[in-house]
């Protein structure tokens, strides 16, 4: 057990710091990071998915006014390492996937360098390729761990005997879509390499960590720490497809290697960010849940099979949260990879149980009408004492409350449970309910500094504040540490001359930066007291949670959708969308709000809307931009709400609180699915929820 | 993306001669859509000729109560101006159904019925597609078809023509006004688009450096019981799926008179004679309406997709139709 600071800024709902400076327009994202004199780099890639290159035409490229050099694989420098696929650029004629980089063009201006890169033709040795994911496929496989090192498989009981047995079962296949990210601001990067000759680089980068990108790259260019400079101030999002680096960040390092002294500037566009920045691989669920009269679990697997690229192996944890959600003696969950001629798949927000929670949340509701038992009241029985997996005590767990209290926002008592007999105005309403869950996380390594000087406490920490708030409440906790007033303290992030720290992902960041600033302080305190001088400085690393060894960690949650069916079209509308969440100390309200509020938009997406349409002929995705992969648009996004239960936690970290970046997508999907069943009487078991799924019922 | 000349001729008659000279040659309006072309590498012009300026920018009544609507009129106004919201409600509801505020601020009355088809394929220059490259093969074939036609397509190009208003000036039974390198004439707007049939590069019966320089709608009492309704795949800001512009006339429970034009079912905007045929004279009820639905479908050719193709439009647009016409003769006051 930490001591929890007490909070006196922790919890305060304070403006975000950068707010103005975005509004105004006067903070710089990576592309326009004011530098002198930039060239600017734009790609050439596969229009097969798998086959060799066998010729480069440059010559017309070459010879455009204003083209300063073309790259292929045939003159591109040699990469030091090349062991991980999706990053070693023009490093072969091999091609992997349709979409991956073959030729590059640097030019003095973005135009011409656009023109030449339609200049340049390549020709290709194609061969058969394989892109469509099927669950009777013969050739899948387990791999070794599910992201980032879970067991693919585990078995405890005997499920076979369960669903065998018990006087209730259901069995039944969900599936949801390939996903693209889809982060506003592209994948960009501005690259210097120094004009000495030295090998120093620095790359203005849009990432969710510096430091990661930094070890990546010294790794792929030989080169020391010391040589290498990531900055990024601001990123204009990510949802974890800038939580590693792409070939897009080697693309733009590689480049401007070929012209030291000169910046590059080097920015996916939309259709690109389809094949080169990740993505949510489709999912295929098999759940089984076997039942007591009474709903009481016997049992509960998932099945999951899902795709991965052949370059490169990304296995997503679909079948994890099925493991410690519920209370039922006999669980199993496996995963089984297709590896296909398609691109790298990697995280997308709340990977494992953004898309592991449609399918067992939509089976939890298709046994309560099965019952006739109240789907949240079929959840509360199955509310595990212990961690089902571990055995361990949560350190807390409200998922109770969170159901409770939302059932109460909602309005949920008295809810006729039959669906498909409540028509209003031409439309069928129904309700439906789900649970969310998300592991609180920490990672293991990050350092920060405190420094006094005149009057204020400056915090350095290489964090990235990918529109979550970092900027705002690391100064938030680091004052409280200090037991000084916030005005009084900065904190600076987003530079690896700063210590380093981990990725901004699984929602770990304020868990990990701000243990690491808190221990920064002890260390300040415990050298310089109270009354320290100027240039006093301090610095402290995050450590690992011992508590970790003795209780399992989850923030947990409850969302709660209206759905409204059209009884002559089919659309489907969300007039109402409450999400009530259990996430330890909300440290700025404000901010938190917003992190529920996106989370559960991008889940409404997910219900409704969200699908990377891969043509299995061709192996690329075809409707790569934002008019065809639909996000929800405002008049999608109606009574929408996050509220959350105050949950006091002395188990997770000095601050009390758990991540809440990604948890406001895990569940959303599958209480829209419900409701829409509701509304109707048709299950739909496959994401998106369109209206073609729901229209030929009626 | 290739470099361009771009021109701002005095009038609009050298700005027809500016593009008939040069095949490489193309308006520019409002550029919403051509420019996305030129980004994309689907149109790659030598010359654009900027007409926005060139041609009417005003909304002008015409002696038989009907209304000249200049090429330059923005999409924004037209929706805005009262006569228009009064005489042709059908007009004025499918302008703003139409893409996002910002662009309906660009989009003008030309460019908006010239705007090229949304198929996947044809804006994607690494896939064939025979309306960007003749003879290449249509790739949306067994491809992605969700948004594709189930009337008129061909076996060389299933694309569906993308705009609302369009659908609306269908029904209306609106008349453009071209100005060529020959000269005036009109065209009647059912006439305008073509099916694509073996030549699916043309979207239009306009020859090279054919100007629109107005659209006329006429009187037509009727239309001031009308009615636009798109169904799309999110609340706003997406193309039809289906959509239905209709104009009824309700008497003594009778359909004295109807219009109706589809949207997202053909490679253009599908006026459906024959729905109407069946309607004119019968009882105003869902029976008949799903009848006239029917005849409009006659022909419904739904496609295949490894996305779960099209066939769900005939039910889809048979629920619009019925609840369209539903609503609008509820609306009805006539006696
Ligand atoms: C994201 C997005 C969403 C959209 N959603 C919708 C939607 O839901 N519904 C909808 O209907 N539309 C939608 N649109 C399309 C939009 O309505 C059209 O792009 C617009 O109407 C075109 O008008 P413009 O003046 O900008 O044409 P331009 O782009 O300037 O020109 C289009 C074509 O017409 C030609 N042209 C222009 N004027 C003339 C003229 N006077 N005579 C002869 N040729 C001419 C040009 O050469 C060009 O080929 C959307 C567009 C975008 C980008
Ligand atoms: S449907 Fe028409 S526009 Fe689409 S790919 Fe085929 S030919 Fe091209």
């Amino acid at each position: 057990m930490t001591a929890t600071l007490e909070p006196r800024a922790i919890g305060r709902d304070l403006a975000r710091r950068d707010g103005a400076a975005k509004v105004r327009g006067t903070a710089v994202y990576a592309d326009e990071t004011p530098v002198a004199d930039p060239l600017f780099c734009r790609i050439v890639q596969a229009t097969v998915a798998r086959g060799r290159v066998t010729e480069v035409d440059t010559a017309d490229a070459a010879a455009l006014d204003g083209v300063v050099t073309v790259l292929t694989s045939t003159d591109a420098e040699r990469l030091a390492s090349t062991d991980d696929a999706e990053l070693a650029v023009l490093q072969g004629t091999e091609v992997g996937f349709r979409g991956q980089i073959v030729a590059a063009v640097l030019a003095e201006t973005d135009e011409v360098a656009r023109e030449a890169v339609d200049l340049v033709r390549v020709t290709y040795a194609a061969e058969e390729h394989d892109a469509r994911l099927a669950a009777d496929r013969d050739d899948l496989y387990t791999p070794e761990s599910v992201n980032p090192t879970y067991p693919p498989d585990t078995h405890e009981g005997d499920m076979a005997a369960a669903m065998a047995e018990a006087p209730m079962t259901l069995e039944a296949t969900y599936t949801t879509p390939m996903h693209h990210n889809n982060p506003m601001e592209p994948h960009a990067t501005t690259a210097l390499w120094d004009a000495s000759g030295a090998g120093h680089l620095t790359l203005w980068d849009s990432t969710q960590g510096v430091h990661p990108v930094r070890q990546t790259v010294t790794q792929i260019f030989a080169l020391e720490p010391e040589q290498v400079r990531v900055i990024c101030p601001f990123v204009g999002g990510g949802f974890g497809s800038k939580g590693t680096p792409h070939a897009n960040v080697i693309m733009a390092a590689l480049a401007a290697r070929a012209v030291p002294g000169r910046p590059v500037r080097f920015a996916l566009t939309r259709q690109q960010m389809f094949s080169l920045a990740g993505y949510r691989t489709p999912t295929i669920q098999r759940m089984q849940l076997a039942a007591e009269r009474d709903g009481r679990l016997r049992g509960i697997a998932i099945d999951v099979v899902e795709q991965t690229s052949r370059i490169k192996e990304f296995a997503e944890q679909t079948g994890v949260p099925t493991r410690n959600m519920y209370a039922a003696s006999n669980r199993r969950t496996t995963h089984r990879l297709a590896a296909l001629d398609v691109p790298v798949p990697s995280w997308m927000r709340a990977p494992g149980e953004c898309p592991g929670m449609f399918g067992p949340e939509v089976a939890m509701d298709e046994l309560a009408a099965a019952l006739g038992i109240d789907p949240v009241e079929l959840r509360i029985r199955n509310e595990p004492e212990v961690d089902p997996e571990t055995g361990k005590p949560f350190s807390s767990r409200n998922l109770v409350a969170c159901l409770r209290e939302g059932a109460e926002r909602f309005g949920w008592a008295g809810r006729d449970h039959r669906p498909g007999v409540r028509l209003e105005d031409g439309w069928w309403v129904g309700t439906g309910v789900a649970a969310s869950v998300y592991p609180t996380m920490r990672m293991p390594k990050s350092t920060a500094t405190v420094t006094y000087d005149a009057g204020r406490f400056v915090g350095r920490i290489g964090a990235a504040d990918l529109g979550t708030g970092a900027w705002t409440v690391l100064p938030q906790i680091t004052a409280d540490a200090l037991g000084v007033p916030v005005e009084d303290v900065d904190v600076l992030i987003g530079d690896t001359d700063h210590p380093e720290a981990s990725v901004a992902g699984g929602s770990s960041g304020t868990t990990t930066w701000g243990s690491a600033l808190v221990e920064a302080v002890r260390e300040f305190r415990d050298k310089y007291g109270d009354h320290p001088h100027d240039g006093d400085a301090a610095s402290g690393s995050v450590n690992p949670n011992a508590a970790e060894e003795d209780y399992a960690m989850s923030a947990f949650g409850a969302q709660f959708a209206e759905v409204r069916v059209h009884a002559d079209t089919g659309e489907v509308r969300v007039p109402r969308l409450h999400g009530v969440f259990a996430a330890g100390r909300i440290v700025n309200p404000r901010l938190a709000r917003s992190q529920f509020l996106g989370g559960m938009t991008m889940g409404l997406g997910m219900a409704l809307h969200e699908q990377s349409l891969l043509d299995p002929r061709t192996g690329h995705v075809v409707n790569h931009d934002l008019a065809e992969y639909h996000v929800p648009a405002n008049a999608d996004v109606d009574d929408l709400q996050a509220h959350w239960i105050d949950e006091d936690d002395p188990y997770v970290n000095a601050m009390g609180s758990k991540g809440i970046g990604e948890i406001g997508i895990v569940g959303t999907a599958a209480a829209v699915a419900n409701a829409a069943w509701h509304a109707t009487g048709v299950r739909v078991r496959d994401l998106p929820v369109t209206l073609d799924r729901v229209l030929p019922a009626r | 993306m290739r470099p361009f000349a771009y021109a701002t001729p005095p009038d609009a008659r050298e700005a027809v001669l500016a593009v008939a000279e040069r095949p490489d040659a193309s308006f520019l309006a409002g550029g919403t859509n051509i420019v996305d072309h030129l980004r994309l590498g689907v149109a790659t012009p030598g010359l654009l000729v900027d007409v926005t300026a060139l041609t009417s920018a005003e909304i002008e009544d015409l002696p038989d109560g009907g209304l000249r609507i200049g090429a330059a009129v923005r999409n924004s106004d037209l929706a805005a101006d009262h006569r228009v919201r009064a005489r042709y409600p059908v007009l004025a509801q499918a302008l703003p159904s139409g893409a996002s505020g910002q662009l309906r601020n660009m989009a003008t009355t030309g460019g908006n019925p010239l705007q090229r088809t949304r198929c996947v394929y044809f804006q994607d220059v690494t896939t064939p597609c025979n309306k960007r490259e003749p003879g290449s093969g249509c790739a949306a074939i067994g491809g992605a078809t969700r948004n594709h036609a189930i009337l008129g397509a061909s076996e060389h190009c299933i694309a569906t023509h993308p705009s609302d208003m369009a659908v609306a000036l269908a029904a209306l039974d609106a008349q453009v006004q071209v100005l060529g390198p020959d000269g005036d004439r009109t065209i009647p707007f059912t006439d305008l688009h073509t099916l694509p049939g073996s030549t699916p590069e043309h979207d239009t019966v306009l020859g090279h450096g054919d100007l629109i320089t107005a659209i006329d709608v006429p009187a037509l009492p009727l239309a001031t019981r009308s009615r636009y309704r798109k169904v799309r795949d999110r609340a706003s800001y997406a193309f039809a799926l289906v959509s239905v512009a209709a104009c009824l006339d309700v008497a003594d429970g009778e359909v004295h008179d109807v219009r109706i034009a589809l949207g997202g079912v053909a490679h253009k905007p599908w006026r459906a004679h024959r729905a109407e045929e069946a309607l004119r004279g019968a009882p105003a009820t869902d029976e008949s309406y799903r009848a006239a639905a029917e005849a409009a479908l006659t022909d419904a050719l739904p496609q295949e997709g490894f996305d779960g193709g099209n066939a769900f439009k005939i039910p889809l647009l048979t629920g619009t139709l019925v609840s369209t016409l539903r609503e609008l003769a509820g609306e009805e006051t006539r006696t």
